[in-house]
Formats: C-alpha cells, structure tokens, sequence
C-alpha cells in the first residue's frame, strides 16, 4: 500500500552551499510526480536528498508516518523506498537475474519467484536476456534492468533521476509506457525529467524547481497549459 | 616427459596454486576496497606462522592445523581493517596503500620478534613421492596443493554466483555507489572479504612454506608475482587471479625448462623476473587483464 510522501522545508546539498533552499512538495499516493527544471536547478540534489545521499541541513522528508530524514540510505529500502540513478544503474558485470536478484537483499520480498514474475511481466524484454550481462545490453534494456531491480523489493515509492536520459525517442515511449503500467501496480513514482512535455502528459503532477528553489507546481495539465511553464520550459508552444 | 611432469609441471603447479590462493584477496580487497594491499604477502606470513604455533602445541600433519593459520590470520586482517585501514576510507586511497605497507612492515616484524628470523621447517625427513601410473613421481606436497586450490576454486565460484553474500560482493566490486542505493550492507561485505582473502592467503602461507621453508620475508617475497597474477586475471575478478596465478606460476617455473637445446631456457635464478615482465606488459598493452577488470 503506497503512502504519502511530504517533503517540508528541505534545504541540502554536499558539504559546501546548500543546492536546494526551502524546498516542499508532496506527493500522493500511487500517483506519478514529475521534478522539472532548467540545468543545475537540483532536481537530482532533491532526488539524492530524500534517498539521504546528501548533507541535509534543514527541513524533514516523510513517507506516511514515517520521518525519513536523518534515515541511512540502506535503512531507506527496507522502509519501501527505492532509486533508480541516471547513469550506471546495472551491476554491468552481473547477469540480468542476478541484477534483480540483488534488488532483493536488502528488503526480501515475501515470495521472490512471484515478485521476479511480476517485474519480468512489466518488462517483457528482459525475460529471454536473463543469463546476459547486464553490460551487453542496449541503454534502453539497461533502464528497464535498474527498473526492474528496483521493483524487486515491492516497494511504495520509486524514485527516478531521468529515466529516459540517452535513450532513443522508441525507447522513450516505451519507458513512459512502462511508467504507466507500474502506476497501476499502486507503486508511487517521483522522477526527475528533461523530457518535459511527454513528462506532464503522463504525470499527476509536477514541481519546477527553479535556482534551487520551489518556482511552481500544479497537475500536468495545469503546467502544460501554464504560458510562463510553457515559454520556460516546453519551447513556447502550446502542448 | 616424466623429467617434465616430475620436474617442472607439478612444481609449476604448485607455485601456481600458492600465488591463486595470494592473488584471490589481492585482486577481491582491490575491487572491493578499492586499494592494492600491500601487507597482503604478510598476512600469509603470519597464517604460516599460526601453523607453526600450533605445530609446537599439538605436533600432528601440519595441514590440519591450517583452520589455526586460518583464524589467526582472519583476526589479524580484521582487526587493522577496523583499526588502520577503516578510518583512512574517506580519504584518497593512497593513504590506505602507504598504511598497508607500514603493516605489513608490523605484520613481518612482529613474525621475527616472536619467532626468530632464521628459517623454520615444518617437518623433517623425506617424505616418499607418489607414483602415479608407474611413470610420474610427484611430491605428495603438491597434488595437496593442486587439488585444495583446485577445490577451493569451485567452492568460491559456487560462493561468488550462487549465494547472497558473493553477489553481493560481487555488487560491491562492479558499483559500490550503486550498490550502497541498493541498499547492501557493504559493512558486511567489507567484512567477508576480509574473511575470505585472509583465510585464502593463510591456506597459500602454508603451502609456501611446506613447499620451503617458514621465514619472516616468506609473504612478502611472493607479493609481487601475486600482484603480477592479479592483474593478468583483471583486478576485482577473483577467479580471473586464480587462473592468473596458475599462469605466473607456469610461467616462472616452465620459463627454465630447456625447450630448446640442453640448456634452460631462462636461468633459474631469473625466474622471478618472468612474472615481473609479464606484468609490466600487461599494465601497457591490456591494463585490465584477461578477464576485462577495473583499471589500475
């Protein structure tokens, strides 16, 4: 059962100035988010501070009840959390099944086979590369590889930083399909996005950070068709 | 061919599986800890030495004794981890590797100071060879060797593909930032390569100073052709050292056979050297090994 996610507050960054200031959003259950924004706005800082992969110096992130800050990055997976990272996100010399094998360590799901099952099920691709290093495969396999692994211990909140970051626009499609599909098993997703009009038109909502800082945030529908959204972010025309 | 087999192969073999057994936590400590560990000849050094404590204790075949080395030797490497070693990892691993050398200085004198420096032998007299097919005669010594090592292969390629533990290692080894997100507890794995690599270079100190004899430069005389043998079979591949050790091993041994003409081919006293040629041409034309490892 997937939880609310609130962040409040959230000032962070990696040992020097804070990268993000002040930052809050909150993120329903089951639904999929979106953090957009120009280059060095933080959207990944945001993405690495609720995974506590930086210095947090204000502010609190909680999942339900549960106050995530403060938390180690390898309490986070047991407590229903998972990341994808933007790039090397495949163990590259381990094979596609024990890529997702490894997904399971740290939280075992209660029946594996049924759960490796289900993943395989999202990512048909997968299933006839399953002896393959996960190295060898295209950039698009390999997303659906750290997707699946990180499926792998059912969690509640799945967090993406650009998923469809070098991938071809065939291969876009089928990631943002695939994003659909996994809103459907309940999970909640918050991902950072370049691509941000295809982003929106499958997002519940979305959050532009701008400097560092909240700038807006509203449905997709509402940011797709915002004129201030549109000229900074989509190109100016209308979606 | 029995001058070969008798003379140089089962040798060749021998010292093959030694330098394996070394070269399995250098290359595991190298992808894992991500430093090149320089007191790891020591630590066979003091595994050989637990042997010989032992021995003195209760005096039966020396290779049952070696669960003795064993644990000595994973105590040792345990506790400079925790105590040298773990509080220098956030630094830049230099420091790691000029901290290793000043153990393995420690480890080599406190060898000499609680033991002596003159050579020690494990047993005397003359054990008979094995006949094998009425043509070979081979040290008994050495099909002991080949065959644990031979074992101990299976036994951790079983461990590295097929349990938790050794996948999770091998997570470690290929991405540890990945593998930190993925919520391994790399503590853990930090500890078992540890365990794994001491326990392996405590089985090679024994067979090395069988083979030989027991002195405090034991370990750090084989250090090199280890490291030569880690790197052949690719840092951070455990089985690709093992493989890298049996082919240093072969190497330095065959490198004196008389392939050509009555003479050896290379002086034996040069031998070393061969493992030392072969790593300097790997680290220029394939720096990462046979089996695609990281780069130094």
């Amino acid at each position: 059962m997937s939880e609310q996610l609130s962040v409040r507050g959230l000032t962070a960054g990696y040992g020097g100035p804070p990268v993000i200031e002040d930052i809050s959003l909150s993120v329903e259950p089951g639904e999929i988010a979106v953090v957009l924004g120009p280059n060095g706005a933080g959207k990944s800082t945001l993405l690495k501070s609720i995974f506590a992969l930086t210095a947090i110096s204000a502010g609190s992130i909680v999942l339900g009840e549960r106050e995530l800050t403060g938390c180690r990055t390898s309490v986070l997976v047991p407590l229903g959390v998972s990341a994808v990272p933007q790039s090397k996100n495949v163990f590259p010399s381990m094979t596609v099944d024990e890529n997702l094998d490894v997904g399971t360590y740290a939280a075992p799901p209660p029946d594996k086979d049924a759960t490796r099952d289900k993943v395989l099920s999202l990512f048909p691709d997968l299933k006839g590369k399953l002896n393959q290093p996960a190295g060898e495969l295209s950039g698009g396999q390999r997303q659906m590889v750290a997707m699946g692994r990180a499926l792998m211990s059912e969690p509640k909140l799945v967090l993406l930083d650009e998923p469809t970051a070098g991938l071809s626009p065939a291969y876009l499609e089928r990631i943002f399909d695939l994003l659909l599909d996994i809103r459907q098993t309940g999970i909640t997703i918050l991902m950072v996005e370049q691509n941000a009009r295809q982003a929106l038109q499958i997002a519940d909502h979305g959050h532009i950070l701008v400097n560092g800082r909240n700038h807006s945030s509203g449905t997709g529908k509402e940011l797709l068709a915002d004129e201030d959204v549109r000229r900074l972010f989509l190109g100016g025309t209308a979606a | 061919m029995s001058e070969f087999v008798n003379f140089y192969l089962f040798p060749a073999l021998t010292i093959g599986s030694i330098y394996a057994l070394g070269a399995v936590g250098i290359s595991m400590i190298f992808g894992i800890l991500r430093f090149a560990h320089f007191a790891h000849g020591d630590l066979m050094t003091v595994g050989t030495y637990g042997i010989l404590a032992a021995l003195a204790l209760f005096p039966v075949n020396p290779l049952l004794l070696i669960p003795f080395g064993m644990a000595l030797t994973i105590f040792a490497a345990l506790f400079v981890d925790r105590f040298f070693y773990r509080p220098l990892r956030d630094l830049p691993t230099i420091y790691t590797v000029i901290a290793s050398f000043g153990i393995a200085l420690v480890f080599r004198s406190l060898a000499q100071l609680v033991w002596g420096s003159e050579n020690q032998v494990f047993s005397t007299g003359v054990r008979p060879p094995l006949v094998l097919f009425d043509t070979f005669r081979v040290s008994v010594l050495h099909v002991q060797a080949i065959v644990s090592t031979a074992v101990i292969a299976v036994l951790l390629h079983f461990f590295l593909t097929a349990t938790r533990t050794g996948r999770s290692m091998r997570a470690v080894a290929d991405d540890p930032e990945l593998a930190e997100v993925s919520g391994l507890d790399t503590a853990r794995v930090v500890r078992w390569t540890w365990i794994i690599g001491a326990a392996l270079a405590a089985i090679a100190g024994a067979f090395a100073a069988l083979n030989t004899s027991a002195h405090p430069n034991l370990g750090w005389n084989l250090l090199l052709p280890m490291f030569a043998a880690a790197i052949l079979g690719g840092i951070g591949k455990p089985m690709g050292a093992m493989a890298g050790g049996f082919i240093i091993g072969m190497a330095e041994e065959l490198s004196s056979y008389h392939w050509i003409g009555d003479s050896a081919l290379i002086s034996p006293s040069y031998k070393t050297a061969v493992a030392f040629v072969i790593m300097i041409g790997l680290l220029i034309f394939k720096p990462q090994g046979l089996f695609k490892g990281r780069l130094l």
